[in-house]
């Protein structure tokens, strides 16, 4: 039964597309293509109902953003969403710290829904949606 | 002309991979060696592309037009004199001789200072703060360790030349390389596939069996106990790195710390009455015990899962206390995988210089440090500072939305090579050097130890370093707080003025306190 919604824990971290990505500049179509992406299980995207690539919106207490769904393939992680680190990861994580300094990028509930029908933003575009400049 | 440079050092991540042979032909880098896949983008065409900021340029009306270099230092310096709390943010893709006089800076201006450390390994530095680290240069792990442990990291994506340099496939003068062995995994496993790819074309309705959640953990191979070196990795997902070693370990997110617990009392030969931590049964962590315990030299290098992960520093705390005790019975060491290439360093230098090694505050005039006060997130959520200066770092693409909205409400000056992230969203922004590629410097690899990185390229005319930048704001700052001085000294407002400097500390913290 393909479901409407699905509650995954997030982990953001690096992958050698982004760090590629980011050192031939942050407006490159490399770093689009490695970064505004989320990687789930394949049998976690059969429950959505999608095809590998398709548009998601991934939302959290403190944020949503669009993004592509990519299948995670090197093994199983049902139940988790992988964003690789960037602007399109950090506009869903938050501002707490637990007093140390560090802010809260990984380990915490986030809804993964279908978004056939809204855009993936590019950096500028994103930039100048969330900041205004 | 070309012209082949050797030992040039790669500035990307804390590997500082020192044996980089660069092709310069025209004063441009065509040909790249030995590095990885990171390094050739950044070092043979990232630095060159169309992304490089090559003038100044202040915001007026909205958009970023082209300035001169004195206009736009002055333009900085205004800025930083006049805000009641600047923060000064970034460094670790800085030489260490800039964040030497970002000191002297933040000194000046009575302002916060943090590096990227606070949102990567600041809770590994408190943990070792805590409970002090048993640890070892890379070299020595090269050369001497026969168990590499991975937790929480992905070097393969991370640091990719770590696995290959310093741990598991590199020829140690005492313990041989594992690459061979790899490769024999590597085609068992290619052949294995064509098997289960020829069996499933015989079955008419084929489906993948499901899995239950207990059974994600594998159990640990005969190969684990054999002579040599052993690579074993701990994460929440199967990574590459996970791929190439000898055992993967799944855990449950935010479970590290139960982990670390249970390995504890399993080394100190204790007993456990449940049967699975943190998502992994007991008896596997039996096994995994005694393959630390029977080693001759352990390595723990831990990444950015434990530090980010619910628990933060006592995460790494607990990684530091289970090699304390496996000391008892063995030799082991561990090691934060630092990222940025200088964030060491800039730990280093603010260390000797301030003694605190980020999360720094000045408004009193003497240096303080208090990670959750100080640090940029925390100032930043709370909105304490009115003016930020990032140089050598994209906060833009790494911190929180919430963060980064509050920094922009007061104005932003970016020291960066390109147009990252915050230098598209600066109101002054200030075009530099490469450091590493057309400046020389000092920087501190992971292990702290201090490599001299080389220049091979002239920077494009009128490109001033970041150091020199940075400088030239201090002179700046100093001109324009003197006239200051003599202006309030005219009107015999001295007094007051020195009072309202000392009173600079934010004032959300005030209210909390009192």
């Amino acid at each position: 039964m393909v479901e409407q919604k699905l509650s995954v824990t997030l982990i953001t971290g690096r992958t050698i597309d982004q760090g590629v990505g980011k050192e031939l500049g942050k407006g490159s179509s490399e770093y689009f293509d490695s970064v505004a992406v989320c990687f789930l299980d394949p049998v976690d995207i059969k429950k959505l109902g999608l095809k590998n690539g398709a548009n998601v919106q991934v939302t959290s207490p403190y944020g949503s953003v669009v993004v592509k769904v990519k299948k995670y393939t090197h093994g199983t992680m049902s139940g988790m969403v992988f964003m690789p680190c960037g602007l399109w990861a950090n506009v869903i994580c938050g501002t707490d710290t637990d007093s140390i300094g560090m802010p809260t990028f990984r380990g915490f509930t986030v809804e993964v829904e279908p978004a056939p029908d809204k855009p993936v933003l590019t950096l500028d575009e994103l930039l100048k949606q969330e900041f205004g400049k | 002309m070309t012209k082949v440079i050797g030992s040039v050092v790669c500035t990307i991540c804390g590997c500082l991979c020192d044996d980089l042979e660069v092709t310069v032909e025209n004063n441009e880098i065509i040909k790249m060696k030995n590095g990885c896949a990171v390094c050739e983008a950044k070092m043979v065409h990232g630095y060159k592309s169309e992304e490089r900021i090559l003038k100044p340029h202040i915001r007026k009306n909205g958009k970023l037009v082209p300035v001169t270099i004195d206009e736009a230092i002055h333009e900085a310096a205004q800025i930083l004199t006049d805000a009641k709390y600047p923060l000064l943010f970034g460094w670790t893709s800085s030489a260490s001789e800039t964040q030497h006089v970002g000191v002297e800076l933040a000194e000046e201006l009575g302002s916060a200072l943090d590096n990227c450390c606070s949102v990567c390994h600041g809770p590994s530095v408190m943990a070792t703060q805590e409970i002090g680290i048993p640890t070892a240069t890379l070299g020595q792990i090269r050369h001497r360790a026969d168990l590499i442990i991975y937790w929480a990291c992905n070097p393969w994506s991370s640091h990719p030349r770590h696995v290959e340099r310093y741990t598991a496939f590199t020829e140690g003068r005492f313990e041989k390389s594992e690459f061979k062995e790899y490769v024999q995994k590597l085609k068992a496993k290619a052949s294995q596939k064509k098997v289960a790819a020829a069996i499933r074309r015989t079955q008419v309705r084929y489906q993948s069996p499901s899995r239950p959640k207990s059974a994600l953990v594998e159990a640990p191979p005969q190969t684990l106990a054999k002579e040599g070196r052993k690579m074993v990795v701990f994460d929440v997902m199967k990574t590459m790195t996970a791929e190439v070693a000898d055992y993967f370990v799944q855990v449950e997110p935010n479970r590290d710390y139960e982990i670390f617990g249970a390995l504890r009392c399993l080394v100190n030969d204790q007993e456990l009455d449940v049967d699975t931590v943190g998502g992994v049964p007991v008896d596997y962590l039996k096994e995994i015990a005694d393959v630390m315990v029977n080693a001759e030299f352990g390595a723990i290098f831990f990444g950015l899962g434990l530090t980010q992960s619910i628990g933060r520093f006592r995460n790494v705390e607990l990684a530091i206390a289970l090699t304390r005790d496996l000391n008892r019975k063995t030799k082991f060491v561990v090691s934060p995988m630092r990222g940025h290439f200088n964030v060491t360093g800039a730990n280093t230098v603010f260390a000797w210089q301030t003694g605190y090694p980020f999360a720094l505050d000045f408004s009193q005039g003497y240096p303080q440090y208090n990670p959750g006060e100080f640090t940029a997130i925390d100032l930043l959520r709370r909105g304490d500072n009115d003016a930020t200066l990032v140089i050598s770092a994209d906060p833009g693409a790494h911190f929180p939305k919430g963060a980064l909205q509050n920094m922009l409400k007061y104005p932003l000056i970016t020291i960066n090579p390109d147009w990252n992230a915050i230098s598209r969203l600066g109101d002054v922004v200030f075009p530099t050097q490469w450091c590493g590629i057309e400046q020389a410097g000092t920087a501190y690899r992971m292990d702290s130890v201090a490599i001299t990185l080389k220049k091979v390229v002239e920077a494009p005319k009128g490109v001033p370093s970041d150091e020199e930048i940075v400088r030239r704001i201090l002179e700046e700052v100093r001109v324009i707080k003197a006239k200051k001085t003599a202006t309030d000294a005219a009107d015999g407002n001295v007094s007051q003025e020195m009072v309202g400097s000392k009173k600079r500390r934010s004032k959300s913290i005030e209210k909390e306190m009192y």
